[in-house]
């Protein structure tokens, strides 16, 4: 696998908001069919790394590549035609668009009227509880099932790299499951690439084939998720032990 | 009753005519959050370009329908065209500054733009060719005019049709999408500087139409003709609670009929101060207006 071309590939990324370091020199690499944790403790810089990533922010210093293609300094508006596409903290579910409304939303660059329906359908399979949803506000569906919508508008971008930000958070386990199942289906059968943020560091690295630590605004570790998950000082870190 | 239904048929009307402009204070602000001071100059650019549209169409023996259709359809592309230059010029480079900074720069468009109209188009009264449209017919005891009807419809017409963008079409759910959240919209590539253009823009089109009404309807246009109404339509997207379509729309056919009203019934020397009474009422008393937070449904 390592010896691909990575699909996204970050050079010494510095981000700030204002004077204040967020991150500092992150390098990662992630690879075509991959799927990559970043995991760390509250303030690490997780979400700044997805940001940085997505032209939400603009690095200081430092580069960021995506499919061979220089990427920081592009506006975030232009990613998601290249596939690439971010589920945001918190979900960022539009509250006054219905449903329906949101997911076409995820669709709102592509011209392909069939395929988009097509798409459309197949997410209402994947989540059956938005079809019946379909006509309601965003913002009036519980955590869980706004959490499948912030899924299921990326998924109608058709994107090629996903980069998800804690999307267990607040979560009843068994929706946490059928979350990481959707996780995995997506990544094996469609073949999309996933970098996955978590604090569930557990669950996050067991559906991983490695992953990254970051420890204020530095990487502090990188390895493949069987040995980060064997680790003594990670399980003493991250897993609660 | 009689004198009761003719008011009301007036003040469905001008109502109208305030629901158009309050459109474009309340889209803008719903999407950026600034009470554009320059959109009643809009309105007034409107109503000039119209006259001198209307005017000179109807000179060259053209129908009349022809002539307002054709004076509409320009009238609202140039004002259009007038206030997306506005925000690029004014607006667009303050969006990282202060809400203060932005309104001044809103105001200082007013004066502008108010001034570039008295120097261009002088400062006496303009009048509309409304000889255009003459007749009306009598339904019961209530007179209405072809020219009331005219601008009843045209409004009507414009105000679905915005309706129709804003929540059945793929731009207008993603102005809704920027007006909610605009670092979400971008992550699913909505362009929002395009889509803050044309909400000025759409808001002006809307307010050029009511500046062509509005000549017509009094039969003249003069260079200060956006500052009244500009407040009370103001009034209106403040009464309807500001940032909500609907309400919009409902508040300027409350502060028209309202006009009218207290202009019969009270004293029409006064009929300016009812409109701002009220925004004061509400501002004090319900600052979030009849549509406010409450009764989410339509907000933008
Ligand atoms: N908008 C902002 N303005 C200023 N500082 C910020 C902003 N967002 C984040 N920070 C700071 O940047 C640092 C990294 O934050 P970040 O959100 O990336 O952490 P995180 O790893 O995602 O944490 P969490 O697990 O709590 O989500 C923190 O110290 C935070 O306080
Ligand atoms: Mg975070």
């Amino acid at each position: 696998m390592t010896q691909q071309q990575p699909i996204l590939e970050l050079k010494n990324v510095t981000s700030a908001y204002g004077r204040i370091k967020a991150i500092r020199e992150v390098s990662l690499k992630v690879y075509p069919g991959e799927v990559v944790s970043i995991i760390g403790a509250n303030g690490a810089g997780k979400s700044t790394t997805l940001m940085s990533i997505c032209g939400v922010l603009h690095p200081e210093q430092g580069e960021v590549w995506y499919d061979g293609v220089r990427i920081d300094g592009l506006a975030s508006d232009l990613l998601p035609a290249r596939g690439l596409c971010q589920v945001p903290e918190g979900r960022r579910i539009f509250p006054r668009l219905s449903v329906e409304e949101n997911l076409d939303m995820g669709a709102f660059f592509r011209k392909d009227a069939a395929a988009i329906d097509h798409d459309k359908n197949r997410v209402f399979q994947l989540f059956p509880i938005l079809q019946e949803r379909r006509k309601q506000y965003g913002g009036t569906l519980s955590g869980g099932e706004q959490q499948m919508l912030a899924m299921g508008r990326a998924l109608m971008s058709r994107p090629r790299l996903l980069l998800l930000d804690e999307p267990s958070l607040g979560l009843a386990p068994l929706i946490v499951q059928q979350i990481f199942r959707i996780i995995r289906e997506i990544n094996e059968a469609d073949g999309v690439t996933v970098v996955l943020v978590e604090q569930n560091a557990n669950l996050a690295l067991k559906s991983s084939s490695r992953g990254y630590v970051l420890e204020t605004g530095n990487v502090v570790m990188e390895d493949s998720a069987e040995a980060l998950l064997a680790n003594p000082d990670i399980r003493k870190a991250y897993l609660g032990e | 009753m009689e004198f009761f239904l003719q008011q009301l048929v007036n003040g469905i009307t001008l109502g109208g005519v305030y629901a158009l402009v309050a459109l474009g204070y309340t889209m803008v602000y719903g999407i950026i959050q600034l009470i554009n001071f320059a959109h009643g100059e809009i309105y007034a650019a409107g109503g000039y370009m119209g006259v001198i549209l209307i005017s000179w169409l109807f000179a060259q023996g053209f129908p009349p329908f022809v002539c307002l259709g054709a004076a509409l359809v320009l009238a609202m592309g140039y004002c259009a065209l007038l206030a997306m230059a506005v925000e690029k010029l004014a607006y667009q480079p303050l969006r990282q500054s202060s809400r203060l900074s932005v309104l001044l720069s809103a105001l200082g468009m007013s004066i502008f733009l108010q001034n570039g109209l008295m120097l261009t188009q002088g400062v006496y009264d303009r009048a509309y060719p409304t000889e255009m449209v003459q007749g009306g017919f009598e339904l019961g005891t209530v007179m209405i005019s072809y020219m009331q009807c005219i601008i009843v419809g045209v409004t009507a017409l414009l105000l679905v049709a915005l309706n129709v963008l804003v929540y059945k079409t793929r731009i207008g759910k993603a102005m809704r999408a920027t007006a909610q959240d605009k670092t979400m919209s971008a992550l699913v590539g909505i362009n929002s500087s395009r889509i803050i253009s044309l909400t000025f823009a759409i808001g002006a089109g809307l307010a050029a139409a009511a500046g062509i009404m509005v000549g017509l309807y009094y039969g003249s246009v003069r260079y200060d003709m956006g500052f009244v109404p500009g407040i009370k339509a103001f009034s209106a997207a403040v009464l309807g609670g500001i940032g909500n379509i609907t309400g919009a729309m409902l508040g300027g056919l409350l502060i028209g009929m309202i006009e009218v009203f207290a202009a019969g019934y009270i004293s029409s020397e006064y009929k300016d101060v009812f409109a701002f009474i009220i925004l004061i009422a509400v501002l004090y008393f319900m600052p979030t207006g009849i549509m406010g937070e409450n009764v989410d449904d339509t907000r933008v």
